[in-house]
């Protein structure tokens, strides 16, 4: 044991330990404070809170927990990419070597539980912010951004759904992409579409319409596959980060987590 | 005797009867002794204890047993226990309890301000504030270590599934979106393709982001609470759990093969025989009741759809402004108010189409397919 306090109060007082935390143990109030003020990351809270506003019975933790989801779909996904190829004669065969090759491997569980469980919990975290009025000024602007979120969390996973490309895969994104064969004016579908044209000849139709911009195709096929995965990888994480820090910034800029005044 | 049970749980969760149970349950434990005539407010404030934690805990573990029982019907097994709608039968639970914990913790504020006591987050911050680190740091660090756990546990337990190689010649039956877009799947049986796939969701979109401009009530800002703002909750639980979460159930646990409704404890028989005999307004007034053919002219065939839905959507409105919700429209002003009665009434048409549908078999109020309008 003593050894052990040794080495820890020698590595504290290292050069190196020293460049990377600029505060002294966080056993004084001042030293708490840096902990949270020099971290970049834990730099995302207040160095004080109401205690209200941290207690699960009021939070329900569902923001943070969501957020960790997206973490944990970050990492696992990470993982996945390596092995998986957005092609149509390898995407299956990817997805089963990864069920079948890999002994204990979880990664696949992980992602795909992880996905369903961050759904579930941004709705969740949707219903407690309003069962506690959170929404109310000066909030307002930080529901909206939610709101974008959830339909970001919401296309992530329904992107997500067909890279096994499976017959599930498939044809839950065929249904899903059905409907914007129906959009107004764009879809070849949807009312309107009929009045785009000029003379005779129509500018909507199968093959440009909003159905065709989303799947790169006129069916669910490789073209789709690979705007997914591009969508599912890059483009909706990303802008989902960036939210995301909109997010919490603003919780913290509209004064913390809500309470009463 | 069980088996008796399981056909009167089937015959009862076809979709009218679920639906108006769902209903009447939902308004019966949200206003448990405060709606209706003197009689029903007495027969339901018994119900009021459900939020006690105690008899909420019973009651949830009784639906549990009730469902893990359930789970021995091979029916039942087949279709909750498919790895992908594990998560979904779950969700329910979720929501029934979170559903339940806010409302019980806002009537505990509820009696506490009755009592003239400061509520629970007042009592539980006083003025004080406390660090983040160690209070909230430490919190954190615990949830997640336990959702880890959590995860991984869940993950060794249950294969992610993965089914034949897709295949475009061969659909499925029967298809369907992923579980969380069902609510939306679900509204193509009632409404046209770029209705219930383009126009509503916007709308629910929108909606969800006007709510915080919508809602004027100062009340009940940061902390739970049912009194202060009974309306507000009413309608976004009845949009929450009747609509969106009712409509998953639906479509995840009761569609099967050719899209028909099937009982919980039913076999998903593809060769079930539904007769489809859905008729529209006009026919049911033209043909049905006036004997006569219908009208050439659109106008005058869809006269009574057009005055119905003008009534509703322009008419009611201004109606409700003038009577019944005058104290509201003078609160929140004619654009809110005239916002609010329009993505209100739209989500109340959702319902209201759904019934009409199972008791009448109608299918469009107004149709004039000529120009896409199908309502
Ligand atoms: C990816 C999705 C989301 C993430 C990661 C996220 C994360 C968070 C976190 C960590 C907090 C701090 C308090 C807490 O944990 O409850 C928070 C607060 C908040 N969130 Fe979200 N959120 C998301 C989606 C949403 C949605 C869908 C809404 C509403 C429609 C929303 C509205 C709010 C509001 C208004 C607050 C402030 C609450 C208060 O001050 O009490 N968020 N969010």
């Amino acid at each position: 044991m003593a050894v052990l306090k040794k080495l820890w109060d020698y590595t504290r007082n290292t050069q190196l330990w020293n460049s990377i935390f600029r505060h002294g143990p966080p056993d004084t109030a001042r030293n708490r404070g840096l902990v949270v003020l020099t971290n970049v990351f834990l730099h995302l809270h207040p160095v004080k809170v109401r205690r209200s506003g941290i207690r699960l019975r009021f939070t329900w933790c569902m923001g943070g927990i969501t957020f960790f989801l997206f973490l944990v779909e970050v990492a696992t996904g990470l993982l996945l990419m390596f092995y998986y190829h957005p092609t149509v004669e390898y995407a299956y065969v990817d997805i089963v070597d990864l069920r079948e090759q890999v002994p204990l491997g979880v990664m696949r569980e992980l992602h795909r539980w992880g996905a369903h469980a961050m759904v579930i919990t941004v709705w969740l975290h949707m219903l407690r912010v309003f069962m506690t009025g959170s929404y109310k000024p000066p909030r307002e602007f930080n529901w909206n951004v939610g709101v974008l979120l959830l339909v970001l969390t919401l296309l992530l996973s329904f992107t997500g759904y067909l890279l096994p490309w499976d017959q599930l895969a498939m044809w839950a994104v065929t249904v899903g992409s059905n409907m914007a064969r129906a959009t107004p004016l764009l879809g070849h579908e949807g009312p309107g579409s009929s009045l785009l044209k000029i003379g005779d000849i129509s500018l909507i139709n199968a093959g440009n319409d909003a159905r065709f911009a989303l799947l790169g195709g006129r069916f669910v096929g490789a073209g789709a596959l690979l705007r997914f995965y591009v969508l599912h990888c890059v483009g909706i994480p990303v802008v989902a980060i960036i939210l995301m820090a909109v997010h919490f910034w603003r919780v913290r800029k509209d004064g913390g987590i809500s309470g009463p005044v | 005797m069980i088996e008796a049970l399981k056909h009167s749980v089937n015959w009862l969760s076809a979709p009218p009867r679920f639906f108006t149970i769902t209903l009447a349950a939902f308004f019966v434990l949200l206003f448990p002794g405060e709606l209706g005539p003197a009689w029903l407010r007495r027969l339901t404030r018994p119900l009021q204890t459900v939020y006690r934690p105690k008899v909420g805990g019973i009651v949830f573990a009784v639906l549990g047993v009730l469902f893990l029982a359930s789970c021995f019907d091979p029916n039942f097994a087949l279709i909750v226990l498919k790895p992908d709608n594990v998560p979904i039968a779950a969700m329910i639970f979720l929501v029934a309890f979170f559903v339940w914990f806010g409302l019980k913790e806002g009537r505990r504020n509820d009696a506490l301000r009755a009592a003239e006591q400061p509520i629970i987050e007042k009592r539980e911050s006083g003025d004080g504030k406390v660090m983040v680190w160690p209070d909230l740091v430490y919190t954190e660090f615990l949830c997640m270590i336990l959702w880890t756990i959590f995860l991984i546990v869940w993950s060794i337990c249950l294969k992610a599934p993965i089914e034949e190689p897709a295949n475009p010649a061969k659909t499925p039956n029967p298809s369907k979106a992923p579980w969380y877009f069902l609510g939306l799947q679900e509204m193509l049986v009632y409404y046209d393709p770029w209705i219930a796939g383009v126009l509503l969701p916007g709308l629910i979109i929108v909606g969800l982001c006007a709510i915080p401009y919508i809602d004027k009530n100062p009340k009940g800002n940061g902390y739970f609470t049912f009194k202060e703002r009974k309306p507000e909750i009413a309608i976004f639980l009845f949009g929450f759990v009747v609509l969106w979460v009712w409509l998953i159930i639906i479509g995840t646990f009761l569609r099967g093969p050719n899209q028909n409704f099937f009982g919980p404890f039913e076999y998903w028989d593809a060769h079930k025989l539904v007769p489809l005999i859905n008729v529209d307004l006009s026919q049911i007034i033209w043909v049905k009741w006036m004997h006569t053919a219908l009208p050439r002219n659109p106008i005058l065939r869809e006269i009574f759809g057009l005055t119905l839905v003008a009534a509703y959507f322009l008419a009611l409105p201004p109606l409700l402004a003038k009577r019944w919700l005058k104290g509201y429209y003078e609160k929140l002003g004619p654009t809110r108010f005239h916002i609010m009665m329009f993505l209100g009434l739209t989500m109340l048409s959702l319902p209201i189409k759904m019934m009409l549908r199972w008791t009448l078999n109608m299918h469009y109020v107004v149709t004039v397919p000529e120009i896409f309008f199908n309502i």
